[in-house]
């Protein structure tokens, strides 16, 4: 499968070295270069070597850094897409690194079936033709005259877990298991909009949805959910898409799988049928026990993670721990989150950073009283549809072993008594 | 860049306007004023031109299920093993069987029975027993291979190599001429294996 590329993200070694942390390093004092950090890092971690620029004993008492063009990170913050140089394949985003809601841009997770196109913003068209009225070519600066947009909406590919679910091991971090996942601000115009200027025939059942990639990738769409909360979007968390992203216009499809979601966005021919192409056939169908197998499996049910505590980071010592994670929904809100700390015998309301949006990936937190004893912790989404996400039992026994995609069962992590943490993959 | 001047603009000749027109501004100091509402929006704007014949000749390169998009031209197997051996085995190997990772496998029946969810490994999905649509080898190839020159092959060659990929797959005779009327007619093996999305959200696990 060329999109399983993301499996050679299996417990690097560079992956433990990677993690945010604290800045206690420097309190260490003397204004001295040395290596970047070495230790696994994380929320409340401490450096084991200061970073490689000089750090003032004291910041208040020398002056600072002048202003400049573009905000660089902290370099106390060592963070990164992981695995990458693949044209055909997917880089990860670090979820174990992130605070809040909102993904940064510029670690957002990418899935790629050829590359990064270049594309001039200036000569971009999007051309709308097929079973319309007037068969039509659109420039962006036709895009961005029309009523806009602005949603926060998680966006994930429909891969994501793959590697907890076929290739389970204890050094799995949440950027291996569920690293192709990210929520953002989305801005553009509903498609709708577009598709009154061209006016739809009835008989329009489909959509091709066709990128300017060089693999022209493509995806059918039905008509209803384009005529529902699709949207071409152009902004990203307040600014044009990064090229990664689909710079200058992708395909947006509140809670439906990433794939279909088309990036560099170039082409839409409304058709009676769906076009049975390479992608919605022999990739992104999910095989089912009873030798069938799901096609245009669109929507991603309800799912969490915990991005913390989890494995390359470590609980330090007994005492309050705030574990942490992200909840999501295709299908609407996120109404609550239960956290397990005993493998799942019992269950505990956590808490929700701020109103659950539709189709919008939320942060939960649930302060935990360890006692240092080895606890196994769970999350467990529910959505406003009532769908409550399924054991890893519940799962393998609905869709099989050897299933592909949609993988949304619950994830397990065990904490050592010495605080180590380590996926678990079979609870 | 052009959008932002142009709200900066029109922000400042709101102000101007406001400050024109202020004429009770002892008692209205600080208040808002009367606002009009938001003008009815109409159901279209305008904007956008008409494609030419020749932007959609040129940009409408797919082929579905029932043929519709697949141009002229005819192969066979023979001559698409010379195809393939040139511009596809690089990547994929020289049978189709064994791919350098991580590009797709190609050719192989097996499982027959389409268990692949039974199977936690070992199977692989290939054309041979996983696509339902042959003509989605037309419309996949054309657009997007060989990999490194996407879109370089000529109608006969896509034919051919084509015929190649299902004769090694044993879809068809190593004899029979793909064109526009025989690729449609080709009934894959997993042609109804497919079924459409059943979940729904709410109560129970699908």
């Amino acid at each position: 499968m060329s999109d399983s590329g993301h499996d050679a993200a299996a417990g690097t070694g560079a992956l433990t070295r990677r993690a945010m942390v604290g800045g206690a390093a420097a309190a260490a004092g003397a204004l001295i270069f040395s290596t970047l950090p070495e230790a696994a890092g994380g929320q409340g971690s401490v450096a084991s070597a200061p970073p490689l620029i000089p750090v003032p004993p004291d910041p208040t008492k020398v002056l600072g850094a002048p202003t400049s063009a573009v905000s660089v990170r902290s370099p106390f913050v060592v963070t990164g897409r992981n695995p990458t140089g693949a044209v055909s394949g997917s880089s990860l985003t670090p979820l174990h690194q992130f605070s809040g809601n909102i993904t940064p841009a510029d670690l957002q997770f990418e899935r790629h079936h050829a590359g990064v196109p270049t594309i001039d913003p200036a000569t971009w068209q999007l051309m709308v033709h097929g079973l319309v009225d007037r068969e039509m070519i659109f420039t962006l600066d036709d895009l961005m005259s029309l009523p806009s947009e602005t949603r926060v909406h998680f966006l994930e590919c429909s891969g994501n877990g793959r590697l907890a679910f076929k290739g389970s091991r204890p050094d799995l971090s949440p950027q291996n298991i569920d690293g192709l996942l990210c929520n953002a601000e989305w801005t553009g115009v509903p498609v709708k909009t577009l598709l009154a200027e061209v006016g739809v025939k009835s008989g329009a059942e489909w959509a091709l949805a066709e990128g300017g990639d060089a693999a022209l990738m493509s995806r059918s769409v039905p008509m209803a959910k384009l005529m529902d909360d699709a949207m071409l979007v152009y902004a990203q968390n307040g600014e044009p898409l990064r090229p990664a992203g689909g710079f200058p216009v992708r395909l947006f499809l509140p809670g439906w799988e990433g794939n279909t979601n088309v990036k560099w966005l170039r082409r839409l021919e409304l058709v009676s049928e769906p076009n049975m192409s390479k992608d919605e056939t022999s990739k992104y169908t999910d095989p089912l026990p009873n030798n069938t197998a799901r096609i245009f499996s669109f929507d991603l049910d309800a799912k969490s993670t915990i991005t913390y505590p989890t494995f390359p980071n470590t609980v330090k010592k007994p005492g309050w721990v705030q574990v942490s994670g992200l909840a999501w929904s295709g299908r609407g809100r996120i109404t609550a989150v239960d956290v397990s700390v005993d493998g799942g015998a019992s269950w505990v309301q956590a808490r929700l950073a701020g109103e659950p949006q539709p189709k919008a990936a939320i942060r939960f937190t649930h302060m935990w009283k360890w006692d240092g004893a080895p606890a196994t912790l769970m999350s467990r989404a529910v959505d406003d549809t009532g769908y409550v996400q399924p054991t890893l039992a519940v799962f393998r026994e609905g869709r099989g072993p050897g299933t592909d995609y949609h993988y949304n069962h619950i994830r397990a992590w065990k904490v050592a008594a010495d605080g180590v943490v380590t996926y678990s993959g079979e609870v | 860049m052009r959008r932002l001047t142009r709200h900066v603009c029109g922000g400042l000749l709101l102000a101007v306007i406001a400050a024109c027109t202020g004429g009770s501004a002892g008692s209205d100091a600080g208040g808002r004023g009367a606002v009009r509402p938001s003008e009815a929006l109409p159901a279209t704007f305008g904007v956008g031109r008409a494609a030419t014949p020749a932007e959609l000749a040129a940009w409408d390169l797919d082929v579905n299920p029932k043929g519709v998009g697949l141009p002229a031209g005819r192969g066979t197997a023979a001559e698409g093993a010379v195809v393939y051996a040139a511009k596809c085995a690089s990547c994929h190997g020289p049978t189709g069987t064994d791919p350098i990772a991580p590009n797709p496998k190609l050719v192989g029946r097996e499982p027959r029975d389409f268990s692949f969810a039974n199977h936690a490994t070992g199977v692989t999905k290939t054309i041979g027993n996983y696509w339902p649509y042959a003509t989605t080898l037309y419309d996949y190839i054309r657009r997007a291979m060989p990999q490194t020159a996407p879109g370089t092959l000529t109608a006969g060659e896509t034919y051919a190599v084509i015929a190649w990929l299902l004769a090694e797959n044993e879809v068809i005779p190593r004899d029979q001429v793909m064109d526009a009327t025989s690729l449609p007619a080709v009934v894959m093996p997993s042609r109804d294996r497919f079924v459409r999305d059943d979940r729904k959200g709410g109560s129970g696990f699908k």
